[in-house]
């Protein structure tokens, strides 16, 4: 055997081991580990890359200020999973036992989320989907490991009707008004259809729904019904490069900007941007405020970015950044009730659940986290894993996004039976029994 | 020196006719049985058995069926996520058909739910197969595409499909089989693997079987597989329904076994690439190929992605899932020009190297 050979052979042979070695054992000192699943690849990179970058500094402004949560220093990965649901559960099953095992995850996506939804539930391990996922998953008995907290995509619903209600003078003004819901045709964008079907009998306007093709980047057949039955309002369910494409659209077939209302996820400087001044006037939901003027932004600005580490300034501050704040903030306020009831310092993710349903954010917890007017507050509970909330409407000037509502709460008389009825299918056909409370 | 059949004799039909006739290929067989269905459940970590190997064998056999439509049929298929979405969604409507009506749970066997699921989406693929008798090559490909539009965008409108679910999304039910629960990463593997091994033994003596040679003389060359007496509507019908079957079965064990919780896009466009790009990759035409191109296309990303961390290489995440596209690609590229037939075809030029090892002559 020639050198060559040889020295190729045992670089190969090395490479090929060093996957398999076992990992390094457990530190002795008390840590909390916060795997995420991100996306900074892939067609939803310009989402992922902000919710991200507002998980990895909020979590390295708190091990640089406190050093940790009450002395446990958190250990805080990544893994990529390109938006790929089949690589976001490896990343899953990969990370899910390192250091001493992970706490809790947030996928930000939903495919990932239902795959989730078995795994973690075997696991014990909680699964943060704050804003997306299933919205039947509120049911903390029927779901005791998902947490979608605030409110889910059906309290959204009617809450966004109830703001367009609003605008028109009164639930009885709608009675012949047409509202047009622009969704992208999947999992995700079907999610409101049922609610709004509800509402629309309830209430009497006219609903039409309008698919738009995984990704969404081509609408222009879309756009020329929409322009045909002449809606009164537009509400969008979209993500991604949808978004920008359907603001663009809809300047295009002369729609005021101001009667076209995204949800929260088709609310971001990353939708609004890019469609110029076709977006100036868009409305989108939003449970969180965008701004740099909050303590935690700016504590994150001076202990992380002021010396000089952080993970990409430009998004501090967005829609989708504070967002991805506000939500490591729960995480941290679930971690601080576990402790305290528990007395341990390194909690499991077992102690993480109760955490989670036993946070109260109100304006004390709000000040101290440095998040007061950044968000609204919320208490869910074993039963209850939405915890009350509310949201806001805000519209996109050119250059930032304005309140211009409000808090919302959604019409909790309509969407609470329909997520228990669902969530108890759920139950019947996975053959579960419910969680019990108490 | 070890690798040579000199004197075994084969004094029957039977044992000439043996699917691995050299007694080393068996005993090779006989240890990767052993270490697939021992050694890696006892030993692998959850991580392994449960996010490498599980959806690694369901997509090989999902390829095991494109492979027997393409590779030994020749018609191009770019059908397979639909077929492996009608296998999920029929298992999904069987197993709850009763709870539909008004029952307390599953009523039918799991293993018998697969099953049907198969032949439902058999059904469904002899009905796409039926354009194949006039349309060939990439014509049939691109009828075989709308296929995965058209089923794909039938289970998200029809609200039945998904028992009515506002997202429509299916939830599995619970694998049990006899009273037995199938729970942790090791025991639904162990599942997904008898099923792996049975259908890709099936598979492997139906090539080898008047069937298998009437799909190849077709392949080769259809005018004259008709003259010499294969009747081409027959022969390219069934080959759709083995490869549907098999690819249906694999959908419900993606469903069942591997997700729990399944939306249709897991069943997308990019699903069927893929499972094309591990057949042409493994090799067209061999059932060992479907296995070696699904662990090319499945498992050296995930290797690619592992590396650097392992190696204590700290650049970030997003650097590394580049460094893993351009490395793959650069390797898919490279192994289509060494050797464009596949990688089974390198196998076997191994093999015969290796007879003659350590004296070519």
């Amino acid at each position: 055997m020639s050198l060559k050979k040889f020295v190729l052979g045992a670089v190969g042979a090395a490479v090929l081991a060093a996957p398999l070695a076992a990992p390094a054992p457990a530190l002795a000192e008390d840590t909390l580990y916060l795997p995420k699943l991100v996306y900074r690849t892939g067609p939803f990179a310009p989402g992922g890359i902000p919710t991200a970058n507002g998980a990895s500094d909020y979590w390295a402004m708190i091990n640089e200020r406190d050093g940790g949560v009450n002395g446990a220093r958190v250990i805080y990965e990544e893994c990529e999973f390109g938006y790929n649901t089949d690589r976001g559960v490896e990343c899953y099953e990969r990370t899910k036992t390192n250091h001493g095992g992970a706490l809790i995850y947030q996928p930000y996506s939903t495919g990932v989320t239902y795959a989730l939804t078995d795994r973690t539930r075997t696991d014990k391990i909680p699964l943060l989907t704050m804003g997306y996922g299933r919205s039947d998953a509120g049911v903390g008995t029927a779901f005791p490991w998902v947490f979608p907290l605030m409110t889910n995509y059906w309290g959204q619903a009617t809450g966004i009707f109830k703001y367009i209600s609003e605008q028109e003078g009164g639930i009885d003004a709608m009675k012949d008004k047409t509202i047009a819901l622009v969704y992208l045709d999947i999992a995700y964008g079907k999610e409101s259809i049922p609610i709004f079907r509800t509402m629309s009998e309830k209430f009497g306007f006219t609903l039409k729904e309008y698919p738009v093709t995984f990704p969404g980047l081509e609408q222009k057949a879309t756009w020329l019904q929409v322009r045909r039955a002449r809606p009164d309002y537009i509400v969008m369910w979209g993500w991604g490069a949808m978004n920008q494409t359907a603001i663009k659209e809809a300047a295009g077939i002369r729609f005021p900007a101001e009667k076209f209302i995204g949800n929260w996820w088709a609310g971001a400087e990353q939708d609004t941007v890019p469609a110029g001044d076709a977006a100036i006037g868009y409305k989108s939901a939003t449970f969180n405020v965008a701004g740099k003027e909050f303590p935690v932004i700016q504590e994150i600005v001076k202990h992380v970015y002021g010396k000089g580490n952080g993970a990409g300034e430009e998004n501090v501050g967005q829609v989708l950044y504070n967002r991805s704040v506000v939500t490591q903030t729960f995480i941290h306020a679930g971690i601080l009730a576990a402790q305290e009831k528990f007395g341990v310092k390194a909690i499991t993710s077992e102690q993480l659940r109760w955490g989670m349903e036993n946070i109260k954010i109100d304006d004390a917890t709000a000040a101290k986290m440095g998040i007061t007017g950044m968000v609204p507050n919320i208490a869910p509970t074993c039963e209850d894993h939405i915890g009350g909330g509310s949201f806001f409407i805000q519209q996109w000037d050119g250059k930032k996004w304005n309140l211009v509502s409000e808090p919302i709460e959604p019409m909790n008389d309509l969407v609470v039976p329909a997520m228990q009825e669902t969530a108890d299918k759920y139950l019947k056909e996975k053959g579960l029994e419910p969680a019990t409370c108490g | 020196m070890f690798y040579r059949e000199a004197g075994q004799f084969k004094s029957s039909y039977k044992e000439d006719q043996a699917v691995f006739p050299i007694l080393q290929d068996r005993i090779g067989i006989a240890i990767l049985l052993l270490v697939a269905f021992i050694g890696i459940p006892l030993f692998a970590g959850d991580y392994f058995v449960g996010a490498i190997m599980t959806p690694f064998l369901i997509l090989a056999l999902a390829a095991v069926g494109l492979n027997i439509l393409t590779g030994y049929a020749g018609q191009i298929s770019l059908g397979t996520g639909a077929f492996m979405a009608v296998g999920a969604f029929s298992a999904y409507k069987l197993a709850t058909f009763s709870i539909a009506l008004g029952g307390a749970e599953a009523t039918l066997p799991l293993i018998l739910t697969i099953l049907l699921a198969g032949v439902v989406a058999a059904l469904v693929g002899v009905m796409f197969g039926i354009p194949s008798l006039r349309i060939k090559g990439f014509y049939l490909a691109v009828a075989t595409l709308a296929a995965q539009f058209f089923i794909e965008w039938l289970l998200v409108k029809v609200g039945w499909f998904t028992n009515y679910s506002p997202s429509g999304v299916i939830t599995a039910p619970p694998l049990v089989v006899l009273g037995y629960e199938f729970h942790t990463p090791a025991e639904k593997y162990l599942f997904t693997l008898t099923f792996v091994v049975v259908m890709a033994m099936a598979a492997k003596n139906l090539v080898r079987s008047h069937i298998g040679r009437g799909w190849m003389a077709i392949r080769d060359m259809d005018i004259a597989a008709e003259i010499i007496g294969f009747r081409p509507l027959q022969t390219k019908l069934t080959a759709f329904a083995v490869s549907s079957f098999f690819c249906g079965v694999a959908g419900a064990l993606w469903a069942f076994v591997h997700l729990g919780t399944v939306e249709p896009e897991a069943f997308g466009i990019n699903r069927s690439f893929s499972i094309l790009f591990m057949v042409i990759i493994g090799g067209m035409g061999s059932i060992l190929g479907a296995f070696i191109g699904a662990a090319f296309i499945t498992l050296l990303p995930i290797f690619l992605n592992n590396v650097p961390p392992m190696i204590g290489w700290n650049i970030g995440v997003d650097m590394v899932a580049h460094l893993e596209f351009m490395i793959f690609g650069v390797l898919i590229i490279f192994f289509l020009i060494v050797e464009p037939h596949g990688l089974a075809r390198l196998w076997t030029i191994g093999k015969e190297k290796l007879r003659t090892w350590p004296f070519p002559y």
